[in-house]
Parts: C-alpha cells; structure tokens; sequence
C-alpha cells in the first residue's frame, strides 16, 4: 500500500493570550491524505479547518496561534521541526494552496502570467522563457482560453472561474505533491462552481495530486470527496469514506450538519391569493451615461423589463448568479438608488420617480436584510440604539420604541435584555436576528432579504430561514428573497423568479420552476448545482420543523 | 492615456485664468500705493503721479488687467517696480536654489520616509514601530525654523562642518553646491518624512492583511519580496498623493527656510515682492506656483494609472 503524502498526527494549535474560552485552536487532529486522494475537511466556522491547512503551511499568524504539539508529514519529511526558510523552500513547490476569494488572492497590480512566473522564480533556475513557456503552459492544462493573452492580463480584467484558474495554474505549476484547497468555490457562481471542481479533480487525477479540500458545503463534498473528515471546535469528530459519512453519519453532530442542508425538492404549498402588496412593471435600471468631454457612451444595463408582484404573506425568489441584477432589483424597490425606468407600486401606488420628501411615509413600508450582518449594523452602536433608530425617526416616541425593540428582541429569540450590548458581542446568526428585528421595528408591509442567510453556517442558517418564515406568517408580510442557493430557494419561496444578466427568464411556483424548468438557462443553473442526489428526501432541513422554534 | 492628458492641459485653462483674476484683484484691492513706495519718502505728489501713469496704475482697474493678460500671453511678465529688472529675468535668477531645494527635499524625503513607513507596518506593536511613529509625531510638530536654528547651532556653529546661509550655483561645482544645499534640505524634509512615513505605515498596515500577500507568502516567497513586491505597490496610492500634496505644500515651507539660511531663492523672492509691494513680481510668482500645483495634480494622477492597471481615464 502506497504511504500518505501528508500525515498529520495529534496536532494540537495554542491560541496565544487566549482570553476567550478555548485554549486551542485545533486538539489532537489526526488524519492523513494519500496520492490522488480527496479529502475533505468539513466543518462550521470555528471548526479549526483553515487553521489546519495553515499550520501545513506555516502560515499560522504570528504571535496569535502556534503550533503546541503533534507532527505533521509530508511525503514523510517532519514539517513542524523546519526553520522558517526552510519551509519556504516547500511552500509553493512541494505542498501548494489554493484559495477561497479568486479576486483578493491575486495581487491585483501584477499581471497574471507574472504571479505564475514567480513561482518559477522563486523554486527554480528557469530564465525568463523558459519560465514564460512553462506559465503558458500550464494556463493551458487549466484550460484557460487565449493563455498568451490570459498571461497578460490584470486580474480584474478576468472573471472569478477565470481567475481561480489562475490561482490553480500558480498552486499546481511545480507539481506539488499535496494541493490545499481552502473553499476554492466558495466564492464562485454555481455554474462556474461546478466547471472549477471538474478541474481540481482532472488536475488532481492527471498529477496523482493529494488534495486536502476544506469546505462547508455538503453538496460540494458529496460532488468531489474520496474521504471526509468533519471538524467542530477544533477537533475531528469523525472521518470516513464519503458514502460512510453521507449516508450513515454516526455521530450527532454530523448527523444535524447534514439534516440542516436544504433539500433540492420543494414542499407543496398552496398559492396564495391575496392582494397584491408589490408590483413592479417594466423596470429598468442603466448605469452609466455620456460624460462630459466622453465621446462614446457605456451604458450597461443592470436590470431590463423586470415585471412581476408579491403578494401579501408570499415570498418569492429571484435567484440568479452575480451580475445577474437580482440585487439592483431589491436595491430600486426599497429606492436605495432610483429606478431608470417603469413602476413600483407599493399596495397600489407608484414610488419609482417619487421625491425624497412625498417618499418619506413609504420607506417604513419596505425594509430590507442584508447578506453580512457583520457588516451590516453599525459597530458603535447599541442595538438598541440601531434597532429605535427608525421609529423614532419616525416620531414614536422613544419609551415606546424601546418598549417595542424588547418585544422584537423576544420575537427574534434573544434577550431584550442584550440591548445594551454592541454587535461585536453577538455570533453572526444572531446578529442576522438583530437586522431581522431592526427591520421589523419599522412595520413594513414589504421586507426584502438580500442573501440574508449567505454567510451563516448551515445550522444556523436553518435558524435563521425559520425565523424569517414565522415573521412572515405572524406579521403577513410580503416578502422579497434574493438568493443564489437553489437549496435555500426550494424551501423558503411560494414563487420563484429567475434571472440572468438582467432579465427574468423564468417564472412560476417553486414546485413548478423545479420539476419542470422551462427555460435554457434555468436548466443549465439546475443541473450545475453541487451533489443533485444528496440530501433530497423530502422535508430535510425544511422549514417548518427541523429546529426548535425561538420564542415567535 | 494620451486623450486624457491632453484633457486635464485644457481643463487647466479655466483654473489659471481664475487664478490670474485673483492674483491681480487681490493686490489692488490692498490699500498701498507701489507709485508712493517706489518715489520714497522726499517725492513730491507731482513726481508720485507721474510714476504712476507710467506704471500705468492711472488707468482704470480693468483695462490694466486687459493690458496685464495681454502682455502675459506674448509672454512679458512686466518689469519688477522694485528690483528695476523684467520679472522674467529676475525668476529666472532665482529660480534654481528653490528647485534644489524642492528636490532635494522630495527625493530626501522619500527614499527615507518610505522603508521607515514599510519596516514600521512589518514590526506593527514592536519598539521599532512606536519609536519610528513617536519620532514622526516629533518632525510634525516642531516649527520648521527651530529645526533649522537646531541644525545652524550644531553643524554651522558648533561642528562647523557645514556653512550656515547661502546658496552656490551647481556651475559652481558640485561640492559647494552639495555643501550649501545639506542643512536647507533636512531642515524642511523633516516634516515630510514624518508626514510620508505615517502615511506609508497606515496604508501598507492595511495591505499586509490582504488576501494576496497571504498568497505570496503561500508561493514561498521571501519577506523582503512580499513586502515591496507585492505590498508597496497595492499600497502606493496613497502615499503618492500624500508625496503630492506635500510638494505642493513645500512652497510655504520653502520661503521659511530660504529666510533661515539666507538662500535667494523664490521664496525670498516673495517675501521681498510682498514687503515692497512689487505687484508684477507677485503676481508672476503666484502664476508661477499655481502651474506648478496643476503640473503635479496630472503627474500625481498618471502615477495612479502607472501604479494601478485598475485606474482608467
């Protein structure tokens, strides 16, 4: 039997001034990778994945982590005994990383076939043809089209599938034995998600790479694992084959990861008939007009001819991959910037060209979630502060806005007694909780959620996709749910509108758009999403029932 | 690129003939007679008049600007009342010591200022660090003339190593020249290195966190390398505008230090102008420095394009 390209034994990582309450980053990680094998390390935030893959490569931060004890091989060479240059040595050229955000990763002042070439540099004597030879290529094993052009190019003149290409040809140009993905689709739209996790695995079979993938998506594990080690707290709670973990977990945790993703089959709903609390017809929205002095217009066209209405207590869906306007849609509905053309009508009246003055009344009315609450709320206020700042804006006065926040606090399944507190003093569900109730406070008819569960961990997205469907009920409110994960979609919305490069292509009852998708690009976005066959029996992570209701 | 150079020239044209209105408004509106100072104390109010329409201050306020502007666009910037020398020639003579001295002070500032901003970012916390950032809140707060007298009292005066004021031609030769040219520049460099080198420090601090540094270092790259390589350039934009904004505020340090070490520059220049209310020369002085502000406004934003393949005009 051939020997693990990388083998690492009991790691156990400090945290340096751990002041928090754990004292270890990662405890006692065990687990090893053979040639041509995928392994993947799955976990929530917090579960010590990434802090794993960097203590292989020694890029643990200084001063904050280091490594306590245990042992780590590669291709049995002890890593943790080496001196700092001689782990660059093996950095980039004997164990490579690819990374999750394609666009920050890349130095975004240095032409790409240069940051491949530096590889060369670095590790070997190859002058500069020799090294441009070897950048085109392996460009061209990445498959990525024009690599004489590609190798000039700025990174942000490619696009994200593009430019993690880009990062694999940099990761894969000396051959290393051992590959280290840390969410390398993550970022990435899900058609491009797909064609990206093709290449790993043809990269990796071609090269008997040993791939070390760290994710949090369960579809993507069941696409490309040969092995999967899921992680909680810093330590392994349990490893197998993949078919051992996906479809007979044995431990508790494991199984509520898996039991959270959302299935791809929609429940039955019943439509709903309603009035009409949004419609919007023909709407338009253009960036970009003839300058001064600017002889040729560029004009880009963000959304065109969006038409369609919710209806009180329904929720529908526009799914769509980025740049397909599904959040310049939400952003001219809620008039965070103004519409170029067509209506909105809000229970019946048009506030697509309203001033700001006669708009005022009507901005309660539509209130929205954003996608990172961490980012979201204002970090040197309360939530207090941030939750009555709308109502009293409003005129209600302040006791009774206070006295409203702490019902909200309640309703959202926090303490009205948290009020006091700053955001950085909350996890990211919860502070999802905060932006939920913070909307609420203001009664609107209409709440739009921007990606409002995209960067939560899968539990606690459940949670957080729960909540929101018990306010809708509670209040009847018509909710508009942007998102990119079909997953989510299938469970959330009545209805579900699909969009590409600004046009809805499609649109009809999620059950519906599901089963029989009508059009082209529905279709492509359908058959793309990761792990079709898993985690589709009917109700798993449903909304309804699958965690305990907070207090609502 | 080209397009966009060629727009900026023509978007200046407003700019100067603003400033030229300004320029001139300004030093009519102040109550002073030129005629009266140039006659001097004993002129009788006959002899005051004459001067007067000769210097054409007799004619009404527009036509004089008229005749100004005309004359400024063949190129005559007038004859200094004071000095009894065209103006072009009298900036012409003095023009050489404040361009040393603004050179030498930039490229002075800048070869220290930024390692000192990039080794400060790296050992971000360290002694280093809070020695360097306690050093530069220094070099902004000290006058540049108690700087200057410091550096008089011990190089000129103790040590004698250096002469204390005036100015040699590099005809001259360059060790005279080089002699001269030392304490001038580190005198009013001071507070542009600890200006650039906060700004070098600030901004590489929130580059060193970038995803792309993390790769290079990934690519088993050497420290020194992802620091300037990769670092400094995605950090560079602004500190060249922090570089920017100080030449151009480098003129007002200039007439200080000019005064301090008796160099006859462009800066005493002005102070001469000013006191004799010499108009043409002030005026033309005041063109002068605001061409020059515009000059480095474009160099400043094609340096962007340079440092940024982001930037487009």
């Amino acid at each position: 039997m051939a020997s693990p390209v990388l083998e690492i034994r009991d790691l156990t990582v400090a945290i340096a001034d751990s002041g928090g309450d754990r004292t270890n980053a990662i405890e006692q990680v065990s687990l090893q990778v053979m040639p041509g094998e995928i392994v993947c390390v799955v976990g929530e935030s917090g579960s010590g994945k990434s802090v794993t893959s960097q203590a292989v490569m020694a890029l643990l931060p200084k001063g904050q982590l280091m490594i306590a004890s245990g042992s780590i091989k590669l291709e049995g060479d002890e890593l943790t005994t080496k001196s700092p240059s001689e782990m660059r040595a093996v950095r980039g050229k004997r164990v490579a990383m690819v990374f999750q955000e394609p666009m920050t990763a890349l130095n975004p002042v240095e032409r790409c076939g240069d940051q491949i070439a530096e590889v060369l540099e670095i590790h070997t004597d190859l002058d500069a043809k020799g090294r441009r030879a070897r950048v085109l290529e392996v460009m061209r094993s990445v498959h990525l089209p024009d690599p004489e052009q590609m190798a000039d190019a700025y990174p942000h003149q490619l696009s994200g599938g593009q430019r993690q290409r880009v990062m694999i040809a940099m990761a894969l140009v000396l051959d290393p034995a051992v590959l280290i993905a840390d969410e390398p689709t993550t970022a990435l739209d899900v058609t491009t998600q797909a064609q990206i996790l093709k290449l790993i695995r043809e990269m990796q079979q071609r090269r008997n790479t040993g791939v070390l993938f760290i994710t949090h998506d369960f579809g993507v594990v069941s696409e490309i694992a040969d092995r999967v080690v899921v992680m909680q707290k810093g330590r392994i709670v349990e490893q197998g084959s993949k078919a051992a973990i996906l479809s007979a977990p044995r431990e508790a945790y494991t199984k509520m990861l898996i039991g959270a993703v959302p299935s791809l089959v929609p429940p039955v709903r019943t439509a709903i008939t309603a009035p009409v609390t949004l419609e919007t017809v023909a709407l338009n929205k253009t960036y970009g007009k003839r300058g001064f002095l600017q002889p040729a217009a560029r004009v880009v066209k963000a959304v065109t001819d969006v038409s369609f209405e919710i209806r009180r207590g329904e929720t529908l869906g526009i799914v769509g991959e980025s740049g397909s306007g599904k959040s310049t849609v939400a952003r001219c509905i809620a008039r965070l910037v103004d519409p170029t053309s067509g209506r909105i009508d809000i229970d019946g009246v048009d506030i697509a060209r309203m001033s700001e003055r006669s708009l005022r009344p009507y901005r309660r009315r539509v209130q929205i979630v954003f996608q990172d609450p961490y980012r979201s709320l204002n970090p040197r206020r309360t939530v207090g502060q941030s939750i009555i700042e709308g109502p009293v804006n409003f005129g209600l006065p302040h006791a009774d806005a206070i006295a409203r926040a702490r019902d909200l606090m309640g309703l959202v399944g926090l303490s009205p007694d948290a009020l006091d507190r700053f955001p950085h003093q909350f996890s990211g569900g919860q502070r999802q909780r905060i932006a939920i109730a913070r909307a609420l406070a203001m009664e609107p008819t209409l709440l739009i959620g921007d990606e409002p569960v995209s960067a939560l961990d899968v539990s606690v997205q459940a949670q957080v996709l729960q909540l929101l469907d018990a306010v809708r009920k509670k209040f009847d409110l018509a909710v508009l749910f942007i998102t990119h994960d079909l997953r989510v979609a299938a469970q959330i919305c009545d209805r579900i509108a699909v969009m590409q490069r600004g046009v809805v292509v499609e649109t009809g009852p999620t059950a519906a758009v599901f089963s029989q998708p009508q059009h082209e690009y529905t279709r492509a976005l359908f058959s793309a999403a990761p792990g079709q066959g898993f985690g589709n029996r009917i109700g798993a992570g449903q909304v309804a029932d699958a965690l305990p209701v907070a207090a609502v | 690129m080209f397009a966009f150079i060629l727009r900026r020239l023509l978007a200046t044209i407003p700019v100067l003939i603003t400033v030229a209105l300004f320029a001139f408004l300004l030093l009519r509106l102040t109550p002073s007679d030129p005629a009266a100072i140039i006659a001097g104390d004993t002129a009788t109010a006959e002899q005051v008049a004459g001067i007067r329409a000769k210097l054409g201050l007799d004619e009404p306020i527009y036509t004089q600007f008229f005749i100004w502007t005309g004359k400024l666009l063949h190129g005559d910037f007038g004859e200094s009342f004071y000095f009894k020398k065209t103006v072009a020639e009298l900036i012409a003579d003095r023009v050489e010591p404040t361009l040393a001295l603004a050179l030498c002070t930039i490229v002075l500032a800048i070869l220290v200022a930024v390692p000192l901003g990039v080794i400060a970012a790296r050992l971000h916390g360290s002694w280093i660090d809070r020695l360097m950032m306690g050093f530069s809140v220094l070099g902004f707060s000290v006058p540049v003339f108690v700087i200057g007298y410091c550096l008089l009292y011990v190089f000129a005066r103790e040590l004698r190593w250096l002469p204390s004021n005036g100015y040699n031609r590099l005809a001259d030769g360059f060790g005279p020249w080089a002699q001269h040219i030392i304490l001038p520049t580190l005198t009013l460099s001071v507070v542009y290195i600890a200006l650039i080198a906060r700004m070098t420090r600030a901004s590489m601090l929130e580059v060193l966190s970038e995803d792309y540094v993390r790769t290079a270092r990934a690519k088993g790259q050497i420290e020194r390398r992802v620091l300037f390589r990769h670092a400094l350039r995605n950090a560079a934009v602004p500190i060249v505008t922090v570089i920017g904004l100080g030449i151009a505020l480098l003129i007002g340090g200039v007439v200080v230090t000019e005064s301090v070490y008796s160099i006859p520059g462009l800066g005493r220049l002005t102070v001469e102008a000013v006191l004799a209310r010499d108009f043409p020369v002030i005026q033309a002085v005041i063109l002068l420095f605001s061409v020059v502000y515009v000059m480095i406004n474009l160099a400043v934003d094609v340096i962007y394009s340079v440092l940024d393949p982001r930037i487009r005009y």
